[in-house]
């Protein structure tokens, strides 16, 4: 699919999911009439199968059934506020799930982002603390280590080779001690002090933690910061050339290279942008929470990935979109909030998560084989 | 990197230092700047000679183990013991790691038993080696089966009711008793303890690796069932979370937590949280090397065959000025 990556721009919201579909653009007459006359090459679907075909309609289907089973079975989840918290719950997990998704699109994986969130924080408040310096300061350092840890990432697999599982395996680790390690030296316990009466914590709280009331309802405002970055990352996929170069990286990295894409500094950043999300929901973290234990965050990486799975992205690169990931978010926050909400019994908790999950994968996959399988009949 | 560009990269670190600088002068509410740290009162023991293992369930990070560790330390400072610790949440890697304090030939070892039956057999080996064992934190109806000789720890089930009988003095109906590890039983005895003497109490579970899930699950909780009028906590941590779900779902149920730390214990003396029930584990630590020392130097016995408990303990407005500052000292 990446022998013609060129001519892209015009129109197509999605260049990736071609591989399926070429079959059937290469029987009607096309192929004598040469690459150039774009219109007759181009086969025309109907609304049913474009709609189909599109990576997060089967998260869309499975959140919807969710939502309305959950409507129906738990009463105290229709309300507002309810909503506002699931919403809440989804941008925790959603902000950085936004930045997996793409490096997954890119065709690689990160198993550190979660244990991350909390080096930023820790960072911060450590560093802002126990120097009295100006929390800014702070935020400020923790990015560039958190954009450094990214850039390592990157750097380490594209120098090696080594799988983006191994690697990141690696920093997951050197970050989960060096959290505690540092934390235990620095501060004498394993947790931060609270900081919200140092200089910079009010600004810093308004960017990160705000939280708004509307019509009774509270909101937090990392909500409208997730759909600002969905919007923004859907944005870069659909309409810019790095979007372009995304799919063809992760469907085809060698290819990719062949036809000038810069897959190392495409696949590191794509680790750096992982690495300034985490560092955004750290600084939220922090900010919301005013102290931060350094064991936090472990098992969060899971979440990324599932929301990045379950909202149709490829474990093998090259396929998915981030308006997909979000709603694979969503899928976990009301799931997981909803059970609450019913009233079921805790002790089963993982396992309705679990099922609930693979439902909505099944339903995936089940619906995109639908699209596919449409498409060449 | 080209030179001038190296030479830009310097120039931004200098300017960012010479900020933090200008800063630091300013800001208000960070460390305090003090001469000396805490009043470790230099350890009168010397070297005694004697090497005591530590192996304890611990998962790694959590404040309340970080205390226990504290205080065995400062034990093996004071007895002029070396104090060999070791953790592991697994029991079977927990019993290997028992094997391995005997092997080394340790003078004693202390042990939790969270999982009693799969460290049986290593305590036992540990006894016919001739290495005098304590328990403490879990396993006090265990421990003397095991063949460990002392038993230093609170009794969870206990401490639950105590809280439990607390609440139902002051009229609390429904509690809501958080646990943020699933499956732990040190955990669940807790909040059966509570619903012994409060029989409205319902269990959650939270993942408590993760903030903002802890807190909008208390949340959603309490959006469902606004019966509730007590939120009971089993970490401190935990309860800076629910506070944070309270005050965001507008409820009036009043707080409870086990164990502290010292955000906790500033809440405590605000009156944002009633009381704690503290086990304090820096005593529990301190205890088990103590006990290892006097048992090894001179043969005693501490509980006379009972356990020795170390809570439950109350913290509440009426003793919070005296704990306070042992809160951020972390012995408390």
């Amino acid at each position: 699919m990446s022998q013609d990556p060129t001519p892209a721009p015009t129109s197509a919201p999605k260049p990736a999911p071609a591989a399926p579909a070429r079959p059937a653009a290469e029987t009607p007459s096309a192929v004598s009439h040469g690459a150039h006359a774009e219109a007759s090459n181009r086969i025309q679907l109907g609304w049913s199968n474009r709609l189909l075909a599109r990576p997060e309609i089967g998260a869309l289907v499975a959140a919807i059934i969710l939502f309305i089973f959950f409507l129906a079975v738990a009463p105290a989840f229709r309300s507002v506020d309810s909503l506002m918290t699931v919403l809440y719950q989804s941008s925790t997990i959603g902000i950085v799930a936004v930045a997996v998704g793409l490096l997954m699109i890119g065709g690689e994986f990160d198993l550190s982002a979660g244990v991350l969130v909390y080096s930023a924080g820790l960072l911060n408040a450590m560093f802002s603390y126990q120097l009295g310096v100006n929390l800014w300061v702070g935020a400020v350092l923790a990015l560039v280590f958190a954009l450094s840890i990214g850039w390592l990432n990157g750097y380490m697999v594209m120098r090696t080779g080594i799988p983006s599982f191994l690697i990141t395996l690696g920093s997951f680790f050197i970050l989960q001690g060096a959290n505690l390690g540092v934390t235990k030296l620095v501060t004498g316990s394993v947790s931060t002090p609270n900081i919200n009466q140092m200089d910079g914590y009010d600004s810093l709280n308004a960017i990160f933690a705000h939280t708004f009331s509307i019509g009774g309802a509270s909101l937090n405002i990392t909500v409208l910061w997730w759909l600002l970055f969905v919007g923004l990352a859907h944005w870069m996929l659909t309409r810019t050339r790095i979007g372009n170069w995304l799919y063809a990286v992760g469907g085809n990295a060698p290819s990719a290279r062949a036809v000038g894409v810069p897959v190392t500094r495409v696949k590191i950043g794509l680790f750096m942008g992982v690495a300034f999300l985490a560092w955004f929901t750290g600084m939220h973290t922090l900010y919301n929470y005013n102290t931060l234990q350094a064991s936090n965050g472990i098992g969060n990486e899971f979440l990324y990935i599932v929301a990045a799975v379950v909202g149709g992205t490829l474990l093998t690169g090259g396929y998915g979109n981030a308006i997909g990931v979000a709603i694979g978010a969503f899928i976990f926050g009301m799931t997981s909030l909803c059970i609450v909400y019913a009233g079921w019994d805790n002790n089963w908790f993982k396992a309705f998560l679990g099922v609930m999950l693979l439902l909505a994968v099944v339903v995936n996959l089940y619906v995109k084989n639908l699209s596919t399988l449409r498409k060449v009949g | 990197m080209n030179q001038s560009r190296f030479r830009k990269v310097v120039t931004a670190v200098a300017v960012a230092t010479s900020a933090t600088m200008v800063l630091a002068a300013c800001s208000g509410g960070g460390a305090e700047k003090t001469d000396d740290t805490t009043g470790d009162s230099g350890g009168g023991g010397g070297d005694s000679g004697y090497t005591i293992a530590m192996i304890t369930h611990e998962t790694p990070g959590d404040t309340f183990w970080d205390k226990i560790k504290a205080g065995a330390q400062q034990a093996a400072k004071d007895t002029g013991a070396t104090l060999k610790y070791s953790n592991d949440p697994d029991p079977a890697k927990q019993a290997t790691l028992i094997q391995n304090a005997i092997d080394s030939k340790v003078d004693g070892i202390a042990t939790t038993l969270a999982t009693p039956d799969a460290l049986a057999g290593s305590v036992k080996a540990a006894g016919t080696a001739g290495i005098p064992t304590v328990a403490f934190n879990s396993g006090i109806d265990q421990y003397l089966e095991t063949g460990a000789l002392m038993y230093f720890g609170s009794d969870e089930n206990l401490a639950g009711a105590t809280a439990g009988e607390r609440i139902t003095a002051d009229g609390g109906k429904h509690p809501l008793c958080v646990i943020q590890a699933a499956g732990s039983v040190a955990l669940e005895a807790r909040c059966a303890g509570v619903k012994s003497k409060v029989a409205g109490t319902e269990n959650i579970q939270v993942n408590g690796a993760d903030d903002a899930a802890v807190v909008s699950a208390i949340q959603a909780k309490l959006a469902a069932d606004s019966s509730i009028d007590y939120i009971v906590t089993l970490g401190a941590p935990i309860a800076l979370n629910a506070l944070k779900s309270m005050e965001q779902a507008g409820s009036k149920a009043k707080l409870v937590t086990f164990d502290l730390n010292a955000e906790a214990a500033q809440q405590i003396k605000d009156g944002k949280i009633q009381f704690s029930i503290d086990q304090q584990p820096y005593v529990q630590g301190y205890l088990a090397v103590t006990a290892l020392y006097l048992n090894v130097k001179n043969g005693n016995d501490m509980g006379g065959g009972k356990p020795v408990l170390t809570g439950p303990s109350f913290v509440d407005p009426k003793n919070i000025d005296v704990i306070l500052p042992f809160t951020k000292n972390n012995t408390r």
